[in-house]
């Protein structure tokens, strides 16, 4: 009797799956704050991949009775390398064992935490909670790009529809070349011979017999060479490559004069993240350029671009003017879509204001699909903001701004883009 | 001190027999029997199926009873996934599943640690899973191990016999199943997962530990399930319905404590008798409590049960080994395996964390089976009704009678001691230091041997807690007992149990501790107050 041996391998995958996203949903809180702080280490260009994250052990614990520490216990152990019966020996540290929880691994976690990898999925889901987003646009920006099918070549298998004739036909006579190449030569040997020997001999000659009969049998092998083999068939190749469309430049840029702090810098983050996320399902090759301001602007990397922090006035032209001189130096607008962000909390001098929405309006707004600012603040709206408001007449659908005070705040700057786009992707 | 000539666990005499192993000469007239079995790391269907075929011969061989079996091949995902449902090839779902999923997928990709080779499902048909990253030596050792060993165990030993129905598990598990999926569409996920996670934390002290359970089965469950929700709630109703009328006569019973003797297995308690509990709530933990009752064998054989496992598998490929089906480079590979697995380090390694059963259990099969065929003085005077028997008949009784406790009682022999070098240190929290009671010499084999049999004692190893009483005639409340076990308190986490029982309760719920005077003494109380409108 031989045993029943079941391949299962290719059962579903994700038996758990349900028993993970219910662990996911009971700990949302702390998964949250694991998120929130996942996202001020991140960079925002890979906020596309999953996460690991960190929750505290004794949250998710599941209790049991057991006995505690006290008491008489007894243990018994191997290895004996030392000891003498009646041997007193002095407690180790910390009760039992030498091996206490608590101390932190080289990544800095706890030992004690819980740790998991959360998918890109489930990572993206719980930051779009946090910025409020309307289901659709969630659905926008997780999918997975389209694809285009695009020709590639030829293969030796695939479905008949795609037989490529020229191809197969090509292949089949360059086939019958090969294989029946030495039989032809010889034939035409033999029949030369043939030729010959008519010319001195009688027909029935034994010799010419011969050479009759080997060149039947030479033209019937080469016959026998099939007129087309499923060896030759040839398909056409298609395959898939992501949509392409073209390629966008952002321009993040940021406020670090003294009044921004680090919660104001951490909701400005993902204003940029956000807006980034929405380039990177609308186009395939993204540039990111980072421009912080006080008085005069940087351009700096990414790292500088969070970090720093700068004390003094702050004079907003100076990153337009830097912004201006950038796309004018790198980014022609005839090749690039080019997409601004500006995160301040709304103080600047006040007669440099005048001054952006004039900068603005002839020579950035034209150039650029959208401008979005953001005033991190709560207090009254400044001569910036009054600037701003009168461009945002002269522009919709180019030009958005909004006050916000929490992360949820931030997606109506983003609306008109989102609906805009939105009959493109569905 | 003697015990410091003796060899330690891991040299050729010692349990870890292999360790040390060079390859044995093979018999030359085996050579002749058997044809080579396939080579080489790659597993293919037929490869398995031919050293299944040519291990199930061997082991027939040498007597082994077991149920019927299936290999069924599943990738590393899929072991998690069984991982994380202990081992089950059907579950019902609950975030604690999730959470050990990811637990366990967290450590295996970090590479802290290697799955198992085997998940075996005690059934009947018995189910070993093979994971397709193994190579093909390592199929055929989980194939011994697993399809073979743990199998036989399955199916002789007197736990697994009395309290488990291998033919019936399954059906219960998809019962289980659809059960608890209508409850959560019929009533919400949120209010099944209450329920579970209270019967979870109350699982150890939810099983019988001495009466037996009866057979479950697949039809019956399914045709008195109905039947029993009417019956068990109108019971239910009864015991708190009587109770007005009576309220006048309530002084002179105060003394009688409901129920008269303390219940062990508090969840059958629970699923009885609490009063607020709808009839599917009642179902629920049934299931749990069923399902924890299932897995209690397996937590009381541990040793046993893994060292007949690693010495099948150890023996039966050597016994084809000897026979020449399989080649050298096969039986280093699988001894450096079988190494890893039987590998005890010492007290004071970083790797130690307590004995390990597979070690122990190996050596003491091994050891069962020298004393049987090769007895020293020693053995005569310490087992002088086995030394010198047929091994195969006292591996039998062995394995069909005991348990991890009685069986390290029995058959732990001194030789072995030296060889483990085992010791016991005593830890009494009225006393600055240690002590170390016993060791590994003439004076200490008894007193050690009674150690470590009561390492294995479950009640001992878990807190004694019983089900007090109920005041029927007051508030309703629920009192536990503590029994300490040489003064051991019970954990911090009493505290978070007790508001899961709370919960199942519906009242308020208190755990006392049983004093030397045999008066109980308050320690925690939850209070709870869940009556429903119609029973004000």
């Amino acid at each position: 009797m031989t045993v029943r041996i079941v391949d299962r391998r290719f059962d579903s995958k994700n038996k758990s799956s349900v028993n993970r996203s219910r662990f996911i949903r009971r700990f949302k809180g702390q998964i949250r704050k694991a998120v929130s702080d996942a996202i001020a280490r991140r960079g925002i260009r890979d906020i596309e991949s999953g996460e690991k994250i960190g929750i505290p052990g004794k949250d998710i614990d599941e209790p049991q009775f057991t006995h505690g520490h006290g008491g008489v216990r007894e243990t018994v152990n191997p290895g004996n390398d030392r000891f003498s019966t009646g041997d007193l020996v002095e407690r180790p540290e910390s009760g039992a064992g030498a091996k206490g929880g608590g101390s932190a691994s080289p990544e800095g976690e706890s030992l004690d935490d819980f740790v998991f990898t959360l998918t890109r999925d489930e990572f993206l889901d719980i930051f779009f909670d946090e910025l409020a987003l309307p289901n659709l646009v969630k659905r926008q920006l997780a999918r997975i790009d389209e694809y285009k099918r695009i020709r590639a070549g030829y293969t030796a298998s695939g479905v008949p529809t795609n037989i490529n004739l020229r191809r197969t036909m090509r292949g089949a006579a360059g086939r019958r070349i090969a294989v029946g190449g030495p039989h032809a030569a010889q034939l035409r040997t033999l029949e030369a011979e043939l030729r010959e020997l008519r010319k001195t001999r009688a027909e029935d000659d034994p010799e010419i017999v011969r050479l009759r009969r080997e060149i039947a049998r030479l033209h019937a092998r080469v016959e026998a060479i099939p007129f087309i083999d499923t060896f030759d068939l040839r398909y056409n190749n298609r395959i898939r490559v992501p949509q392409p469309s073209s390629q966008a430049v952002m321009f993040c840029l940021l406020d670090v004069s003294g009044s921004m702090d680090e919660g104001r810098k951490s909701i400005a983050k993902r204003f940029f993240m956000l807006l980034y996320l929405f380039l990177n399902r609308n186009y395939e090759h993204i540039e990111v350029v980072f421009i912080r301001h006080h008085t005069v602007a940087m351009e700096v990397d990414e790292d500088d671009f969070f970090t720093s922090r700068e004390s003094g006035g702050t004079v907003v032209s100076s990153a337009l003017e830097l912004m201006r001189r950038i796309v004018a130096e790198r980014y022609p607008s005839s090749q690039w879509n080019i997409y601004g962000a500006q995160a301040s909390d709304g103080d600047n001098w006040n007669d440099d204001s005048p001054r952006c929405r004039e900068l603005l309006e002839s020579s950035i707004l034209p150039c650029c699909q959208y401008f979005a600012y953001i005033e991190i603040t709560e207090a009254e709206p400044q001569n910036l903001w009054l600037e701003y408001e009168r461009l945002q007449a002269t522009h919709p659908g180019h030009f958005a701004m909004q006050r916000i005070a929490v992360a949820a705040d931030i997606y109506p700057v983003f609306r008109d883009l989102f609906k805009r786009r939105m009959p493109e992707a569905v | 001190m003697s015990a410091k000539k003796t060899a330690s666990p891991l040299s050729t005499e010692g349990p870890g027999h292999a360790a040390g192993a060079t390859l044995r000469e093979r018999p030359a007239a085996a050579r002749a029997r058997g044809a080579p079995l396939p080579a080489g790391s790659e597993w293919s269907v037929e490869a398995i199926a031919a050293y299944d075929e040519a291990i199930g011969r061997v082991a027939a061989d040498y007597g082994l009873d077991c149920y019927r079996h299936e290999i069924e091949i599943i990738s590393a995902e899929q072991m998690m996934d069984a991982y994380a449902s202990i081992g089950m090839p059907v579950y019902y779902n609950h975030w604690s599943f999730g959470k050990h999923f990811l637990a366990t997928e967290n450590r295996y990709k970090r590479g802290q640690m290697g799955l198992a080779y085997e998940i075996v499902i005690n059934s009947d048909p018995c189910i070993a899973y093979l994971m397709d990253e193994n190579t093909l030596p390592m199929q055929a050792l989980v194939i011994a191990h697993a399809a073979y060993g743990h199998n036989s165990f399955f199916k002789g030993n007197h736990l697994f016999k009395q309290w488990t129905s291998a033919d019936a598990i399954i059906d219960y598990l998809v019962f289980a199943r659809h059960y608890i999926a209508e409850c959560e569409e019929r009533h919400g996920v949120e209010a099944v997962e209450r329920i579970l996670d209270a019967c979870h934390a109350l699982l150890n002290v939810g099983v019988d530990r001495y009466k037996r359970s009866p057979h479950l089965s697949l039809e019956k469950e399914t045709l008195r399930q109905k039947e029993r929700e009417a019956y068990l709630q109108a019971q239910v109703n009864d015991l708190w319905r009587t109770l007005p009328p009576h309220l006048e006569r309530a002084a002179e019973h105060a003394e009688q404590r409901f129920p008269p003797e303390p219940e062990e297995n508090l969840l059958y308690f629970i699923e009885k008798n609490a009063p607020l509990l709808e009839p599917w709530q009642r179902e629920v933990v049934r299931i749990a409590r069923k399902i924890g009752q299932y897995f209690y064998p397996q937590r009381q054989t541990q040793v046993m049960n893994e060292g007949w496992a690693c010495f099948w598998h150890y023996t039966l490929l050597n016994a084809l080994y000897d026979e020449g089906a399989l080649s050298d480079g096969f039986m280093l590979e699988f001894l450096q395996s079988h190494t890893n697995v039987v590998y005890q380090p010492p007290y004071n390694s970083p790797w130690y964390s307590g004995i390990n059963p597979y070690a122990l259990g190996f050596a003491m099969w091994r050891d069962l089976r020298r004393i049987c065929e090769a007895p020293d003085d020693e053995d005569r005077a310490w087992f002088p009704d086995i030394a010198g028997s047929d091994w195969r008949e006292t591996f039998d009784f062995a394995m069909r009678n005991f348990k991890d406790e009685s069986f390290v009682a029995q058959y732990l022999s001194p030789r072995l001691m030296r060889e483990f070098r085992l010791f016991t240190v005593l830890d009494d929290d009225t006393r600055s230091t240690l002590e170390i009671e016993a060791i590994h010499d003439e004076s200490g084999y008894h007193a050690l041997r009674r150690q470590l049999s009561e390492q294995y004692d479950l009640g001992s190893r878990e807190p004694n807690l019983q089900v007090w009483n109920v005041d029927l005639r007051g508030d309703r409340s629920l009192t536990l007992r503590h029994f300490p076990h040489r003064r051991r308190p019970l954990g911090q986490s009493h505290l978070a149990v007790l508001e899961h029982l709370a919960c199942l309760w519906g009242f308020t719920v208190r755990i006392e501790e049983q004093m030397s005077d045999g008066t109980g003494q308050l320690i925690a109380e939850r209070k709870c107050e869940k009556r429903r409108r119609a029973n004000e």
